[in-house]
């Protein structure tokens, strides 16, 4: 061993002056002793890779073959769809069904198709998402940060409040909201859906608040600023991420919501679910599926857009909400 | 209430429900005084600051900031500057911005904050910054523009929350010293948290050690080392800790004597705070003024001891001791050679020992 060593080292030592001869010499050039060296070589197809992608082919497999059929199936016209292959590409691609969802089915006496209920969505989502948010992350700020009498008792009841079935409060809504004459109307249901948003979204952003560090909000009170002051250029610059994660939250389960849609609106205010659960489930004439899909996917594009846009803010502030809470 | 006074506190109390913080606290705090609280963590010293910030509503007492009673006052308007362990910088502004935030909420012109400013920075030495971020700071970097944030408000009193605690040790000696310059230009009232007993000794005008949201001593660092008045401030001041021998003490015609396991030693020289009075004891020496070897033989109280552990520090050499059935620490010249196994005399004198009464633990 002590023989090899010093063998190296003077080997080492010669390199200067034999640089080309021992550049051709490879690995032996830098003085390294013969066997493993840097980074340890993987095979791509080990049991354990196998397995590993294997799963995660399947599980994708399972989500989007769905999403195959829906969408081959909406591309092509009524005769094509007869001749039964679901999984087929269709031989002739057609929009035709995209546009007839959109702007011509029929729900009841309305024959306008979708649109109709796509803008009634967006009237309810957008104000209920801007107030849900705005009264929850104040709250959620004054539960964090300013420690007022009963703040511990008002918690608990909120976040018992975020676990009560919205089926027990449905009837007491119909009453209150024909009581305040609200009943029927837009505005109605996003009074509604801001109400039910609120136990969830306090305590997503009492939590992201009690995250922050404390001293933070003790500096801005030595530096002067009141409770808005603070909320305003202190706490909100701070908290985007957790901001992004309700809006997702909201949009999606707004915008997916059926139940709330369909009791507390009437037929020319649906919602779209509920406009498209009434276009699909139509009993009368032929089950134009292609249309049905078309439909199905123009409703489900919202959310998905969301998602894909701010998915990346939406991980980071999950994160930030869960684990620090 | 003494006139020059900046800081006065009545019998201050604080619960937090059923568990009482603070009770009954009195301190008067001078002007231009630099007063360091010390204790071990849970000792209340953080939360009397925040008391005196405004940061905490205290349950009963009163609080004086320059004569005016502040007890119900927001802590803008205390006339107060903090700055904290953590820096509590505002990620999303500038330093400028941070500096300026509170001369823009206290409504002062745009020339003002900017003169303001300007002169702050300067004297922390930190206008290059300006424009930056704090994540953009180092650690030092932060504290001195948390400083900073204190020094535009042109504020009566400082308080610092254990400021240096997330600094690395060499960051934390330097701004140590600055801290110390800044108190010798600006004479401002500081009042600084730390459970560092270094920082307290090196700073303080005066220390007040608290246990228990009760101040132990208030006196000044020389005083809290050399005549600590408990056998827990005794123990908490100083590195390695004094040493400690049980035994009992007896009057005799001539002075007092103390009887140990090691011995029976006269203690002539000792200034007893009151008369000397017999029964159980606490003696207590620090290990720095333990004499060893061929000096020791010059001491009133001697005993043979074999080492057991040498820990050099370049400066110094700690050896730790066993004699009379116990341990010592004793601090020895840095050149001295010693190894475990070796005997060595050791011996001190009556007037280096601390008494202290066995069951109250008070200074006799």
């Amino acid at each position: 061993m002590a023989d090899l060593s010093t063998h190296l080292q003077a080997h080492a030592e010669t390199i200067p002056q034999t640089r080309p001869a021992a550049e051709a010499q490879g690995d032996r050039k830098s003085g390294f002793q013969p066997g493993p060296r840097g980074a340890k070589p993987r095979k791509s197809f080990s049991r354990r890779n196998i397995l590993l992608y294997g799963t995660l082919i399947m599980v994708s497999l399972y989500y989007l073959v769905p999403l195959w059929v829906m969408v081959m199936t909406s591309l092509k016209g009524m005769p094509e769809i007869r001749m039964g292959n679901i999984f087929a590409p269709p031989l002739e691609i057609t929009f035709e069904p995209w546009v007839k969802a959109w702007s011509e089915a029929c729900t009841g006496l309305n024959c306008d198709g979708l649109s109709r209920g796509f803008w009634n969505s967006v009237r309810i989502t957008v104000p209920s998402v801007v107030v849900s948010i705005a009264i929850a992350s104040v709250n959620g700020y004054a539960l964090a940060n300013w420690k007022f009498k009963g703040a511990d008792t008002f918690f608990t009841i909120l976040i018992f409040g975020a676990f009560i079935p919205y089926q027990v409060m449905l009837y007491p809504m119909v009453i209150l909201l024909r009581e305040i004459g609200l009943y029927g109307t837009l505005t109605g249901l996003v009074i509604v859906h801001s109400i039910f948003g609120m136990p969830i979204l306090t305590l997503l952003f009492r939590n992201y608040f009690t995250s922050l560090p404390e001293e933070l909000f003790k500096a801005a009170r030595v530096d002067g600023a009141g409770f808005w002051r603070i909320y305003v250029q202190i706490m909100l610059p701070m908290s985007l991420p957790i901001f992004v994660v309700a809006m997702i939250l909201q949009v999606t389960g707004i915008w997916n919501d059926f139940l709330f849609g369909v009791i507390y609106t009437k037929p020319d205010l649906y919602p779209m679910t509920v406009q498209l659960n009434n276009i699909v489930n139509s009993v009368q004439g032929v089950k134009e599926y292609n249309v049905n899909m078309a439909a199905t996917l123009l409703t489900g594009l919202v959310p998905l857009v969301i998602y894909l846009i701010s998915g990346k803010l939406f991980v980071r502030g999950i994160a930030a909400g869960a684990v620090k809470g | 209430m003494t006139m020059n006074a900046s800081i006065n506190i009545k019998d201050l109390s604080l619960s937090f429900g059923a568990v009482e913080v603070i009770k009954d606290l009195n301190l008067d705090i001078g002007q231009g005084e630099f007063l360091v609280l010390l204790g071990s963590s849970g000792c209340g010293k953080s939360t009397l600051l925040n008391c005196i910030a405004g940061l905490l509503d205290v349950s009963d007492g009163q609080i004086f900031i320059q004569g005016k009673n502040v007890t119900w006052e927001e802590p803008s308007d205390r006339g107060i500057g903090m700055v904290f362990q953590s820096y509590a910088l505002y990620p999303q502004m500038t330093v400028e911005g941070n500096l300026s935030f509170g001369l823009k909420n206290a409504g002062f012109s745009k020339a003002e904050v900017a003169e303001r400013v300007a002169k702050a920075a300067r004297i922390l030495q930190i206008e290059p910054l300006l424009k930056r971020k704090p994540g953009a700071l180092s650690g030092g970097q932060r504290q001195r523009v948390a400083i900073g944030r204190a020094l535009v408000r042109d504020v009566d009193v400082f308080l610092f929350d254990e400021p240096l605690s997330n600094l690395d040790a060499k960051l934390r000696t330097d701004l140590r010293a600055e801290i110390k310059e800044l108190h010798q230009t600006l004479r401002n009232t500081m009042i600084y948290v730390t459970h560092d007993q270094i920082e307290a000794m090196t700073l303080a005008d005066r220390i007040a050690i608290m246990r228990g949201g009760k101040i132990l001593q208030l006196a000044t660092p020389k005083e809290i080392y050399n005549r600590p008045n408990c056998k827990y401030v005794a123990d908490f001041i100083g590195s390695p800790s004094m040493n400690f021998i049980e035994g009992q003490i007896a009057t005799t015609a001539t002075g007092a004597t103390f009887t140990a396991a090691a011995g029976t030693f006269p203690l002539d020289g000792y200034a007893f705070d009151g008369a000397p009075t017999a029964g159980a004891a606490w003696l207590g020496i620090r290990p720095e003024h333990i004499a060893s070897g061929a000096e020791a033989a010059s001491r009133a109280i001697r005993m043979e001891a074999t080492v057991q552990l040498v820990e050099p520090l370049g400066s110094d050499t700690l050896v730790r001791v066993a004699a009379g059935g116990q341990r010592f620490w004793v601090r020895l010249d840095g050149r001295v050679e010693i190894h475990e196994g070796d005997a060595l005399p050791i011996g001190f004198n009556p007037v280096r020992c601390n008494l202290f009464d066995k069951t109250s633990e008070a200074r006799l």
